[in-house]
């Protein structure tokens, strides 16, 4: 009599959203190269449907959990708790903003085909992994997976060479950071035998964990820490940011600023509170040392440049110094903080930063070479709608109250006040008056500023249907979510709980 | 409990402070979504609500519960609940002038001052900064008056930047990152001051008077939160020397932008010190009171030598705004029931005279495009109203006697002389230094034969006359008769004092024994 195969109960429901992605860009980019060229906008939209879809399985997911529970599927390899829901909720959103904005640009740009859309689904499909791994190396698929796409996303305007280069210098600097993530990985698989998250804070949290291999865990925890911090454009790990971030084409940009961050962070937590928490003494100095360098480096390099696109990286530089503020926190003893104000900040940010990406992907015109900030003269005498929005982006992202952006601030600012890290939020507030100083030199170049020089270029900015939609949802969302923030605090407040 | 924790319930059958911050934050949105096309329109719509606003104020002062000391027509409702944060507004003797005042100041602004090009933005931003101001004043909950308190650069700067004179985007943005820069700390300070206290009170709330009644915080750590807070404040005020931005905001700004920025504006600074400051942190204030007397002192003194070297006349009245200003923090930081109130008064006088300085400038400089005093000669010769208007308002600014002005700056002296000797003497001095510097420049100005430029300077037209007629009226009414405002102020003034008290063993000086019935009540106590 044969022996009956024990199949594993597999979690339909769970991984949908994952399928969804992968079969939506295998069978997109199949019969979108059998095909011939779609109408405009048609892959965007299609992009869009299979994200919203995505999304609202994420949905579905989240509300399973409050009757279901949290657990772990495929074997422990992914957890599927409220905050992985939380993150893929957020990629999906992000992941439908940067379709629409970009439908119109690669039209623009003579970039349109199913490549890119595919690579944005693949990149998104990645970081979900990134986001839902309980193992080192299911971590490191889901890294590995999104960096490539955005790797070749970076390098996709084949007529510019800036963008070339963007895609050389982060596709080699990023291989050397996956390099160190692995290395770390492999060190700390050393020191405790597992590579499962769980099984590695279970290893730490017993007694008989003896120093040698103590050395071995630390070296593989600076090496991890060096990969993320790579990741999350941390400084002293920031150098890419601003060439890549300005090469990139304009959508590029904004979803490396959500997506990539979104899961670089989720990694962040999944590593650093899911895993190592017992170790939290010895990476919380680490953190504190990236935050306080990320946020002064991001500030003040942003002021002296003139290029917006690399102002934006700058500043992107030192949001994710205002999120590891939140990371920090979560590194205390019993804080209930620090994971929920991170988060908010990075749905409220990454919402942001589509907005504003997608306000200068327009302001760029054709060839997407003009980010400078003469290009931004007279916005808001032609086109006082878009001008307007791209204030209340800029002012949320100084932290203007009454935008998203001030919630996101005031959430981990509160998390490092609660835990007594006066310190770091005085230093964070007063790097932030440095960063508004940047934000004000752009609406200076929109609203003040009158063409003296004659540099400001003669073409002028069209706005299309997609585009618009999707700055006015941006700038919706951030208006909205500064005056009636109760939704997103309460949903992070779920977010705690990590199951591994 | 003390007495600031009942507070009355108004007799209003709506809540007028809520729409008193409405009703300009609605008339913004309507002025942005009118149409272009209709400027007559959109400049009916900002007139209607600013007056609006101005007249619930004014209902505001007619029902105000005189003698009342704790809050007033307070309303509360839970916002972000998570956080213990909600809409908590109310008012007081300490705030009510201030509000009344902010809804006079804006409707003559709209009314009187033209801003040339691109009105409906500029409306617009005028009547956000009104609902911004209004909302700072009001507010009871510390998350909610940072947030009010940080909402109205975004309009000032855009008012300076936009409709301002040649440096007006350095200008501008020097206000915008000074200011952001104490409220750097200040926000900090909210937060922690929020979360010390919820080790206290066992919930977290950042309601003000919740926190005052219910927290109490360490001696050090009191003294550190109220220096977060003071800075803020200190750069609002400005305080020297941290003032180096407002010479340059005034001279710049539009002249509605500096009518708004010396009226009410730089009032936030010295409010949210006895508001928040003080009451928060009576220890810390007045631990640290010599520190803030010193540079009272400093600013006055600096204030008034620096406004005499200016041959920018509007840079002068800039000035002199810091010198005033030091009066006002004396007075806070004196201590004494007098002094207090004096200083409150002082910030609706200075608003009143100030504002009305700005605006003679704005005026001369609309007949000659000049504001350098050297340019200006023998005005009075040929507009003999609008140096009469210009003399009387000069005059109240100087402090003499029968103007409101000279209530105010006497009060705080009188007070401050038991409590703060030698530095009320120095302060004294301030006051002969302003006579000094403005007949000086009122002589250069007005006086003498005009030369050719200045033949032609046109009299004061009637609608100048209509917007400069509510202020030459507070000013001789508060000069003349200033009981029914100080009726109102002190006893507010007074629940404060006591507080310091109570929470310090610190004794004010005895008022005088006719000057408020609430002082002897509290004798008796004791």
């Amino acid at each position: 009599m044969p022996v009956p195969v024990m199949y594993p109960a597999i979690d339909w429901l769970a991984i949908t959203p994952m399928i969804i992605l992968l079969a939506g860009a295998m069978i997109g980019l199949v019969v979108g190269a059998l095909t011939k060229m779609w109408r405009p906008s048609a892959y965007a939209l299609l992009t869009a449907v299979l994200a919203v879809a995505a999304l609202a399985v994420n949905i579905a997911i989240w509300v399973d959990i409050n009757s279901d529970g949290p657990r772990t599927i495929i074997n422990d390899a992914l957890s599927i708790d409220h905050f992985t829901a939380f993150v893929w909720i957020g990629i999906t959103i992000s992941l439908i903003l940067v379709s629409l904005s970009s439908a119109s640009f690669l039209r623009r740009e003579s970039m349109d085909g199913p490549e890119v859309y595919a690579l944005y689904v693949m990149a998104s499909l990645g970081a979900m992994i990134m986001a839902a791994s309980n193992d080192m190396i299911v971590l490191f698929l889901g890294l590995e997976t999104l960096s490539i796409a955005l790797y070749v996303l970076a390098a996709s305007n084949r007529r510019r060479a800036e963008s070339q280069e963007s895609g050389l210098k982060y596709f080699i600097l990023g291989g050397f950071a996956s390099a160190f993530f692995l290395y770390g990985v492999a060190l700390v698989y050393g020191a405790t035998g597992t590579t499962n998250l769980g099984g590695i804070a279970d290893v730490l949290s017993t007694e008989i964990f003896v120093r040698p291999d103590d050395a071995m865990l630390l070296a593989g925890l600076a090496l991890m820490l060096v990969g993320l911090g790579f990741k999350v454009a941390a400084a002293p790990f920031h150098f890419w940011t601003p060439d890549v971030y300005q090469g990139a084409p304009t959508p590029v940009t904004a979803f490396m600023a959500s997506v990539g961050k979104f899961a670089a962070f989720a990694a962040f937590v999944r590593v650093l509170v899911s895993a190592l928490s017992t170790r939290s003494e010895d990476w919380r100095p680490v953190i504190w040392v990236l935050a306080i360098l990320s946020i002064l480096v991001g500030s003040v390099l942003a002021v002296v440049q003139t290029d917006v696109k690399r102002m934006l990286a700058y500043s992107s530089i030192s949001h994710a110094g205002f999120i590891l503020i939140g990371l920090e926190a979560a590194g205390h003893a019993g804080d209930v903080e620090g994971i929920p104000s991170m988060f908010v900040y990075l749905m409220i940010y990454a919402v942001l930063v589509i907005g504003s990406f997608t306000v200068v992907s327009l302001v760029t015109r054709s060839g997407d070479a003009r980010s400078d900030l003469a290009a931004f003269r007279g916005l808001g005498a032609h086109k006082p709608a878009l001008a307007l929005a791209m204030t209340v982006f800029l002012l949320a992202q100084a932290g203007v109250p009454v935008t998203s952006g001030f919630i996101a601030k005031f959430g981990v600012i509160k998390a490092a006040v609660v835990n007594d890290s006066y310190a770091v939020a005085i230093i964070a507030m007063v790097a932030s008056v440095i960063a508004a100083f940047l934000y004000l030199k752009i609406m200076v170049s929109m609203w003040l500023a009158d063409d003296a020089d004659g540099s400001a270029p003669t073409e002028s900015v069209r706005v299309p249907w997609t585009a618009g939609a999707v700055i006015f949802g941006a700038a919706l969302f951030t208006l909205v979510t500064g005056v009636w923030p109760n939704w997103l605090i309460d949903a992070s407040r779920d977010i705690l709980a990590l199951v591994n | 409990m003390s007495t600031f924790a009942a507070a009355t319930q108004g007799t209003l059958p709506f809540p007028i402070l809520t729409a008193l911050i409405a009703a300009p934050a609605l008339g913004a949105l309507f002025t942005v979504l009118s149409s272009n096309k209709r400027p007559e329109i959109t400049k009916l719509i900002a007139i209607v609500s600013s007056v609006f606003t101005g007249a619930l104020g004014l209902w505001l002062l007619a029902s105000f519960e005189t003698g009342e000391k704790g809050f007033q027509f307070t309303s509360k409702h839970e916002w972000i609940s998570d956080w213990g944060i909600g809409w908590n507004v109310g008012v007081d003797g300490i705030s009510l002038f201030l509000v009344v005042l902010t809804g006079v100041l804006f409707p003559l602004v709209i009314v009187g001052i033209d801003p040339h090009h691109n009105e409906k933005r500029y409306l617009s931003w005028l009547l956000l900064l009104e609902a911004g101001v209004m909302g700072s004043f009001l507010s009871l909950d510390l998350f909610l008056f940072f947030l009010f308190f940080e909402i109205v650069l975004v309009p000032m700067y855009f008012l300076i930047g936009g409709w301002g004179y040649d440096q007006r985007i350095y200008a501008a943005t020097k206000f915008f990152l000074y200011t952001m820069a104490g409220s750097a700390f200040m926000l900090v300070g909210i937060i922690a001051t929020a979360v010390l206290a919820e080790r206290d009170l066992g919930f977290v709330t950042f309601d003000l008077v919740q926190i005052a009644e219910g927290a109490s915080f360490a001696t050090g750590t009191a003294r550190w939160l109220f220096f977060a807070f003071a800075i803020a404040f200190a750069v609002k005020v400005p305080l020297f020397p941290l003032h180096t931005w407002l010479p340059d905001a005034h001279t710049q700004a539009p002249t509605g932008g500096s009518v708004i920025l010396a009226g009410v504006l730089l009032k936030l600074g010295t409010y949210g010190l006895l508001r928040f400051g003080v009451y928060l942190f009576p220890e810390a204030a007045l631990w640290s009171r010599e520190i803030f007397l010193t540079l009272a002192v400093i600013g006055i003194i600096w204030g008034a030598i620096a406004a005499t070297m200016q041959k920018d006349l509007k840079r002068l009245v800039a000035y002199s705004s810091v010198a005033h200003l030091g009066f006002i923090v004396l007075g806070t930081f004196a201590f004494s029931s007098q002094a207090m109130t004096g200083g409150v008064m002082q910030m609706v006088n200075h608003g009143v005279s100030t504002g009305a300085l700005f605006l003679l400038v704005g005026m001369i400089y609309e007949r000659r495009h000049t504001r350098q005093i050297a340019e200006l000669k023998g005005l009075q010769k040929v507009a003999p109203i609008f140096a009469g208007v210009f003399m009387v308002v000069m005059l109240s600014s100087i402090g003499v006697p029968g103007l409101n002005g000279f209530v105010g700056e006497f009060l705080v002296l009188i007070g401050a002389f038991p409590t703060a000797r030698w530095w009320t003497v120095i302060a004294a001095t301030g006051v002969i230094l302003a006579a000094l510097y403005l007949l000086w420049a009122y002589q250069r100005v007005f006086h003498g034969e005009p030369d050719e430029a200045n033949a032609g300077f046109r009299e004061l037209k009637l609608r100048e006359g209509l917007v400069l007629a509510p202020f030459l009226a507070i000013i001789v009414f508060c000069g003349v008769y200033p009981k029914p405002m100080l009726d109102r102020i002190e006893p507010s003034v007074e629940a404060l004092l006591e507080r310091v008290e109570l929470v310090t063993g610190y004794a004010a000086p005895e008022a005088e024994p006719e000057a408020d019935v609430a002082v002897s009540d509290q004798g008796g106590e004791e």
